[in-house]
């Protein structure tokens, strides 16, 4: 038994100082020779196994549209282009079926649920914390979500479905081996522009651990889901107003389309910065393969993008918007003195959030909306009506107001001091601050790295700060 | 009620022996489970290349909707999802898709360790026909690790618009397991595929799988002496050609494996290691 405890299992030493032993005796690269024994016989195997009918291969299609889509000079654009076009779609195709849904679940709903609510003798607290907080919460955030995704996803799966994202990331392989990444991460980027989360988990097809972790640091810089919809939103309410009805959705297109690719850029450059800092080492290398394109699915797609990605991301974003409904009708109906609670943490905030261009609002609910970003567009407007005290827009403190039309938005966010640079440092912040707390708890379950938790976390963060702090001084010395 | 539950627990017998080779009769005796994971009687693992349809191939039998893309790479974790065939419950885990069990990246991991510590009854390869060359890489390692194995030579349609034949039987006799041609994305091959995991995991159908046999003679002494001390270690050890190799590789975690006496532990019936792997 004692002997037991000294050497727990002396017949797997044994074996394993024999492997030691048979190992320094072997000559040449083991590893090198076993993979070319594989090789070898399957090549054999193959062989006696695949013909070649004299049948007319017809490979070019394949072949000719990848010559086109990975080209040097055709690749980028075509794949602007396409980004761009999906994005346009998307936003002018959203307007109307929000509007809709606004007015079903706001303008008709909302009233009928008051009154009922009122007529079963409920107490105006009670009205207030369900139907004005946790129902116009949820409400805001299916009709501001709901179309603009229903639009997007099956765009993108069938994009995906047709075998064109591998080809985005073969155009952008040479991009991440010169900032010193893993070219894998071309895919785990475009995972994030779906979900940071799910872009953080696909990282772990990358094997060397230093260009994991870059991957997953940066994964951040992708747009996710749930900040398309601010995106869309803001650059249609404030730029595409700026220039003639004609081109305003191709300004709004073209100013999401931007943000996404400052979003690449700050891959690249904080890969960069990390690979020559921090993360240190040699770039590994990998092949790429290229599958065939196959003639998408179309119903199947439609389905499973609407059942997978749109009703799952809805879902998420009303789990967390009831909450923070809650949350915010209560910040803004506790008083401390004179003022609520959330205007102390307004007025707080204000002076800082004035310096970045932004304000104590957008602050705020950037802090509401840790668990999800999906809910900032509500919580914004949420918060504008309580500090504007526009009691005729909205209807009292924390209670969201009738949003079907687009006018009636953004008068409100003027009147809440907005301006263009306030539209423009929000877009910048929704793509360069924290991820959310999913996120943040999917890095530390693959890094098991408070350390590199906390890197993930505040990066992006700091460089909100100092991009937006630089936008708005710029800003102020020109205007 | 009881006489109900009995009935459904017994397999449907065929009216006749021509029936029970009809796609239409053994599709039908396909009922997919969904999530619904207990008391499973087999344990079958879905290993390939990456983008080779593996997910497709589990959507079809467990009639969950994993989200499938064609792109290398999807399918990091592992889904796990249940069908009966049979009257014999099977639970079917997809794994990552490698082109290699050798390196030591976390997909590759997670692949080859359930492979070789779950103990699948059946480990279900998907091949993509247009790339036999390239896919048989990952097939020959996968053999060495198990002997309970079933090629799904899937993609046959896409090999068919490249102009390509392959001669299924012809790969049958070489690899010495199943070959079953499929498409699964229109569903083709799906029932015979059924058929042969059942075969196979009821030991109606006994594998011998192709072993590699053209290494340099220096490595093959080096492996066939590893080999005789692991079996005097491990008698009924199933694969102690391959845990020879990694161990000569200098593979730490095969080191780890031996000397925790985890791989003692392989000589247990398989679906007991399955569950012990999964439950991890």
């Amino acid at each position: 038994m004692s002997e037991a405890v000294a050497n727990p299992n002396p017949q797997a030493d044994a074996i394993l100082q024999a492997a030691q032993r048979l190992r320094r005796e072997l000559s040449g690269d083991l590893h090198e020779q076993v993979v070319e024994t594989i090789y070898a016989d399957a090549a054999r195997i193959a062989d006696r196994a695949v013909t070649r009918p004299g049948v007319k291969v017809q490979p070019t299609f394949d072949r000719a549209l990848d010559r086109i889509l990975t080209s040097r000079i055709w690749g980028f654009p075509i794949m602007f282009a396409l980004f761009a076009l999906m994005f346009w779609l998307t936003i002018a195709g959203a307007n109307l079926p929000s509007g809709w849904i606004a007015n079903l679940l706001v303008d008709k709903l909302w009233p009928v649920l008051r009154e009922g609510m009122n007529a079963i003798g409920s107490p105006w607290w009670l009205t207030g914390f369900l139907v004005d907080g946790v129902y116009l919460a949820t409400a805001w955030v299916i009709s501001v979500m709901l179309p603009p995704m229903a639009i997007f996803f099956p765009m993108f799966t069938l994009l995906e479905d047709f075998g064109y994202l591998p080809r985005v990331a073969f155009n952008l392989d040479r991009l991440f081996k010169k900032s010193g990444a893993h070219g894998k991460q071309a895919m785990t980027t475009m995972m994030g522009f779906g979900c940071n989360a799910a872009g953080v988990v696909s990282t772990r097809i990358i094997d060397s651990p230093r260009e994991r972790l870059i991957a997953i640091i940066t994964n951040n810089f992708a747009l996710c889901n749930g900040r398309w919809p601010t995106q869309i939103l803001v650059a249609s309410l404030f730029l595409g107003s700026l220039v003639p009805v004609r081109l305003a959705g191709l300004i709004s297109a073209g100013a999401v389309v931007g943000v996404a690719l400052l979003g690449v850029f700050f891959t690249f450059a904080v890969s960069w910065g990390l690979s020559r800092t921090v993360l240190k080492g040699e770039v590994s290398s990998f092949s790429l393969e290229l599958p065939p394109y196959r003639p998408p699915r179309f119903w199947q797609t439609l389905y499973t993008s609407l059942i997978d990605r749109t009703l799952f991301v809805l879902w998420r974003a009303v789990v967390f918007a009831a909450p923070a409904g809650a949350v915010i009708w209560l910040s803004a109906n506790l008083k401390i003195g004179d003022l609520s609670l959330a205007q102390y943490l307004i007025n707080g905030m204000n002076p800082v959030g004035l310096l970045l261009g932004l304000n104590g609002v957008i602050l705020l609910a950037y802090i509401v909306a840790i668990p999800a970003n999906e809910i900032i567009v509500p919580t914004i407007l949420m918060l504008t009506v309580l500090v504007t005290g526009s009691a005729e827009m909205g209807q009292g403190a924390g209670v969201m107001f009738e949003l079907d039309s687009a006018a009636s938005t953004k008068a409100l966010l003027q009147a809440g001091g907005w301006t263009v640079l306030t539209a423009v440092n929000l877009m910048l912040f929704s793509l360069l601050h924290n991820p959310c707390s999913t996120t943040i708890y999917t890095i530390y379950k693959e890094t098991g790295s408070v350390k590199w938790t906390t890197l993930a976390t505040l990066l992006p963060l700091v460089l909100g700060f100092l991009v937006t702090f630089l936008v708005a001084t710029v800003w102020r010395l020109f205007s | 009620m009881s006489k109900v539950a009995a009935s459904t627990s017994t397999p449907v017998t065929a009216p006749n022996e021509t029936c029970a080779n009809c796609n239409v009769y053994r599709a039908a005796n396909l009922k997919k489970l969904g999530v619904s994971l207990t008391q499973t009687d087999f344990v079958v693992a879905l290993a390939g290349n990456p983008n080779t349809g593996k997910s497709t191939v589990f959507n079809a039998l467990t009639g969950l909707r994993q989200h499938t893309g064609n792109w290398p790479g999807k399918t990091v974790a592992r889904a796990e999802g249940a069908f009966e065939y049979d009257a014999k419950r099977y639970k079917i885990v997809d794994l990552p898709g490698t082109y290699s069990l050798l390196s030591t990246s976390l997909d590759e991991e997670i692949a080859r360790d359930f492979i070789l510590f779950g103990q699948p009854d059946v480990t279900v390869i998907v091949a993509d026909a247009s790339r036999l060359e390239r896919n048989l890489n990952l097939v020959l390692q996968v053999l060495e690790i198990t002997d309970r194995a079933v090629l799904c030579l899937n993609l046959m349609d896409e090999a068919k618009r490249h102009g390509l034949a392959v001669d299924e039987r012809q790969l049958a006799r070489d690899l010495g397991v199943p070959v079953i041609p499929a498409a699964a994305r229109s569903g083709q091959g799906l029932p015979e595929l059924l058929q042969a995991i059942a075969d196979v995991a009821t030991g109606k159908a006994v594998c011998r799988p192709y072993r590699l046999a053209n290494e340099p003679p220096a490595l093959k002494n080096a492996i066939n002496e590893l080999v005789a001390k692991l079996k005097t270690a491990h008698p009924d050890l199933p694969n102690a050609r391959w845990v020879a190799l990694r161990l000569l590789g200098g593979d730490e975690r095969m080191a780890e494996a031996l000397r925790q006496g985890e791989l003692g532990r392989l000589e247990r019936p398989a679906s007991v290691a399955a569950e012990a792997v999964l439950a991890k």
